[in-house]
């Protein structure tokens, strides 16, 4: 059962073996990174260095505050109301403050661009009362930082609620019970108990909400915002410069990594998706008068804009090019992005599958670090991840097309970088660690001991696998491979960059539109892209109501899949 | 159990998954295959900076015409140059179209173009809206002007662009991020026309009367000028076209309010740029993508491109629109378009010190 060898030592395993080499596969992109800085910097860099460097870093920062300020309050406002307070609304609110989950942040940009744009519904309203000059400085001021930060954190705030509201929950039947004896007021009770126990987890979802803000492209670049990813496109692209491109990887990279040490230093030892559930349901506080209808407004504003508006918007526009369903090219879009997203989800789980389960083999440190390591592609930007993985596969292109000429006897393409072979590729190395957090739960859930028993009875690991283990982790193995399809679905930078000839997703079509002041055309690939992100936000909801003293590790577990990057890698 | 173990890892439930799934393999197949193997049928691939839904149609009505078919890559111009440049001799590309000159001469000097000896196209084309040794051929031309607010600006208080850096337009000025090349190609020729570093204090110069920091496209400027955040903004006049042919009966009054003014009539004339198409350097169907690029300043296409995406043809002769013909006809400057290119970096960065977002 060991899986040490005499003297402590590591036995290489065939199993090991392949973890080590498909984690090391999964770090090419960073090597890359960190391989560009140590060259030479060049001209171009230089001149970025001492003009527009100090600007990408300035605003990437300041929209990392006024998001993170922003989805705090919102969030914990939430779901505090949600888990502690009676009004009205209440249980219907405690499941739609997640919806603003499955719009993906670009759209919601474009799509409030146009609802405040100069022929938009917002001027036509304000116009019956205003001067056109000031209702067209409304749209100025959205079109902006401050703008974009508020954008934003309509889109990301729900990852602080669910984290919270799961605190909140775990707290109410025990601590804030007693509090609650001992007289203490609700707002004492909030500052002085449910806050302070519920900070590491409140960090964890808010640094949640900032590193998707540092993978931000789509939203910043159409409101015009200049930051480390637009920054990378445009060295890349405009400038023509690839190292320069690395160099802003690089300190974009610095700002990520710090943020995890960060958010590592603030929990220390605590943990925060232990412990049982609540025993007793809620005795919640009866609002009346302004608190119950300040309650139902700090609940209801967060919902409408960061979900009923847009979609509102999106469905009308839908409604008037819904003839365009039938197009072949719609038809195609769709199915290249569902491909991408099956193939992707089905690498990424067998991946998971197999790190996962060799150190469940082997839990050495060898092997749980290297599970670790290869799990930080999720706090990795996308186009970071891309200029990582475009610069080695070019290259190893170049040698491979000849051979392949050869071999074929005709003329080859590119089999990497001209395929959707890179593509996938990055996907997997980006949303690895959704499968492997939801496989890791579900390992400990779900098999307890029955695959060490299977082994000790003589069983080989991978039969042992293939017999006990996967036909038990059927369901984890199906919603792990559905959260890296949805992401797949819903992923823009790295599919700009890294997608091949002629080859458009949903989330490319309907961003290219809406910068080519199409966007009513762009309500189709939209709302399809939002529908499918419904799903997980759906089951997770459910999951969450269904867990009233339940086993206790449902909100957690299945936030940890909407949302891993380090939640429960504790 | 037995029998169970070999479905497990592809154990998906739905008749959706499962219908993806058929388009799965043959899609993946010929991805894989994919780009380098034309098949049968005739084609030209092309990459292309537009993305009118009329180049479409022209496309359709190209294959129509020839049975050759027609694919499309639309991407921006820098994201195509860099592909092309990654392909190498194994790129499936035959022909680049941009909407700028700039861009390319940058395909060309990068080795990425070909030239192409057409009796046809040298005889159609203007000599200054094509590349001398036949690298890339305009097919549309742009003119970047200003659009003012009637209401609020006379046309005699307009001259030309280097006037907008001065302090009677302080808070008045609209315009795009640095980043847009139809601003870098401005840009690199007024550092034709005047040399770097006054083209670099009238960048300056420009931000400062700025009434917002840069953001939006062209439309959105024109837009801006007719709400009032602004009095006078830089944008190509086929915006405005377009604008004031509108479907929507808003846009079309709020542009309404907006004229455009052509600068530096009594100087070199205003700036235009061409959208243009270049053979790539090693185009499989070569041959195809020169019949296209003739198809494309045919009188036909010419026509479509003046009357529904009202850019002004190449071709002499072609019928404009009649809003184009409402604003008549203009000095252009008569820079060759090759400097637009090789000014480029120059501009960018100008631009960057200049504080020009």
């Amino acid at each position: 059962m060991s899986p040490l060898g005499p003297g402590g030592r590591i036995l290489l395993t065939p199993w090991t073996a392949a973890t080590l080499a498909l984690v090391a596969l999964f770090l090419l992109p960073l090597a890359t990174i960190f391989a560009g800085i140590l060259g030479e910097p060049s001209d171009t860099w230089r001149h970025l260095a001492s003009t527009v460097l100090f600007d990408y870093a300035w605003h990437s920062v300041v929209l990392v505050l006024g998001v993170g300020l922003l989805a705090l309050v919102l969030g914990i406002t939430s779901g505090w109301l949600v888990t502690t307070c009676e009004f009205p609304g209440r249980a219907v609110f405690a499941w739609s403050l997640v919806l603003p989950l499955s719009i993906p942040t670009y759209i919601m940009a474009y799509t409030y661009a146009a609802i405040f744009g100069h022929t938009g519904p917002v001027q036509a309203l304000l116009q019956v009362a205003l001067e056109p000059e000031t209702t067209a400085g409304l749209r100025t001021g959205l079109m902006s930082l401050p703008g974009a930060a508020v954008i934003l954190a309509l889109a990301l705030y729900p990852y602080v609620y669910l984290i919270t509201r799961a605190s909140f929950m775990k707290q109410s039947g025990g601590i804030l019970e007693s509090a609650r004896i001992l007289g203490r007021s609700p707002w004492r009770m909030f500052l002085g108990v449910a806050l302070p126990v519920a900070r590491p987890a409140i960090v964890a979802g808010v640094t949640l909400v900032l590193m998707e803000v540092l993978n931000e492209y789509g939203a910043v670049r159409y409101f015009g915002v200049t930051t480390f990813t637009t920054g990378i496109f445009r060295a890349w692209f405009s400038l023509g410069d690839a190292a320069a491109a690395i160099r802003l990887s690089g300190c974009l990279l610095l700002l990520v990594f710090a943020l995890i040490v960060v958010e590592r230093i603030q929990r220390g030892r605590a943990r925060f998706d232990s412990g049982p559930a609540p025993a007793r349901p809620v005795v919640r506080f009866q609002l009346a008068g302004w608190k119950k209808w300040g309650a139902f407004l700090a609940c209801g504003i967060p919902v409408l804009f960061g979900f009923i508006v847009p979609v509102a918007q999106l469905v009308t526009w839908g409604l008037g090019a819904a003839a365009e369903v039938a197009d072949p090219r719609f038809l195609r879009l769709t199915v290249n992005s569902f491909a991408l997203g099956l193939v992707a989800a089905l690498l990424a789980v067998t991946a998971a599958l197999v790190i996962v389960y060799s150190v469940r083999l082997a839990p050495t440190a060898v092997l749980r670090l290297a599970a670790r390591a290869s799990s930080l592609g999720y706090s990795i930007p996308g186009a970071v991840i891309a200029v990582g993985i475009l610069i080695p596969f070019v290259w190893l292109d170049r040698r491979l097309a000849p051979v392949l000429s050869q071999l074929s006897g005709s003329p080859a393409g590119l089999v990497l970088t001209g395929t959707a072979a890179a593509l996938v590729f990055a996907y997997v190395v980006r949303f690895l660690a959704v499968s492997m957090n939801s496989l890791d739960a579900g390992f400990e859930r779900t098999c307890a001991n029955m695959d060490e028993s299977s082994r000790s009875l003589g069983v080989a690991p991978l039969r042992t696998l293939l017999r006990v283990n996967v036909p038990l982790l059927r369901g984890t193995l199906l919603a792990a491979g559905l959260l890296v399809f949805v992401d797949v679905l819903k992923e823009l930078p790295l599919t700009l960059i890294l997608r091949p000839f002629d080859f458009d997703t949903l989330a490319t079509r309907a961003f290219q539109l809406a910068m080519d002041e199409q966007v009513a055309r762009s309500a189709l690939p939209s709302l399809l892209i939002i529908a499918i992100g419904l799903i997980p936000v759906v089951l997770l909801t459910r999951l969450m109501e269904g867990d009233r003293g339940g086993d206790g590790e449902a909100p957690a577990g299945a936030l940890a899949g909407v949302h891993p990057a380090g939640i429960t890698r504790t | 159990m037995k029998s169970r173990i070999p479905r497990t890892a592809s154990h998906f439930p739905s008749s959706r998954v499962r219908a993806a799934r058929r388009w799965r393999l043959p899609l993946l197949a010929s991805l894989l295959v994919g780009a380098c193997q034309a098949g049968p049928r005739e084609v030209v691939n092309v990459y292309s900076h537009r993305h009118y839904d009329a180049d479409q149609l022209l496309f359709d009505r190209f294959e129509e015409l020839t049975g050759i078919g027609v694919r499309v890559v639309t991407a921006s111009a820098d994201e195509l140059i860099t592909r092309l440049e990654r392909e190498g001799e194994t790129s499936p590309a035959d022909l680049l179209i941009t909407v700028d000159a700039g861009r390319l001469h940058r395909a060309k000097e990068r080795g990425l173009l070909q030239p192409v000896g057409s009796p046809e196209l040298s005889s159609v084309i203007p000599e200054n809206l094509r590349d001398p040794e036949g690298y890339w051929f305009g097919l549309t031309q742009r003119a970047r002007i200003l659009a003012y607010a009637k209401d609020r600006v006379r046309p005699e208080e307009l001259s030309t662009y280097e006037a907008l850096a001065g302090p009677e337009w302080a808070g008045r000025v609209l315009a795009r991020s640095s980043e847009n090349i139809y601003n870098l190609s401005l840009l690199a020729s007024m550092i034709a026309a005047n040399g770097a570093e006054v083209a670099e204090e009238w960048a300056a110069g420009v931000v400062s009367n700025m009434a917002r920091p840069p953001q939006g496209n062209d439309s959105d400027q024109v837009l801006d000028v007719a709400a009032g955040v602004g009095d006078v903004a830089i944008v190509n006049t086929y915006y405005v076209a377009r604008l004031l042919n509108d479907g929507d009966p808003a846009a079309r009054e709020l542009a309404s309010g907006v004229d455009v003014f052509f600068p530096n009539q009594d100087g070199r004339g205003a700036h235009v740029n061409v959208s243009g198409a270049g053979v790539t350097a090693h185009a499989p169907n070569a041959g195809n993508a020169v019949r296209l690029i003739e198809f494309l300043v045919s009188e036909e296409a010419q026509a479509v491109f003046a009357e529904t995406i009202f850019e002004y043809p190449v071709r002499p002769g072609v019928p404009w629109a009649e809003t184009l013909h409402s604003w008549g006809r203009f000095r252009p400057d008569p820079l060759n378009l090759q400097r637009l290119g090789e000014l480029n970096s120059d501009a960018v960065m100008a631009f960057d010190r200049a504080g020009w977002r």
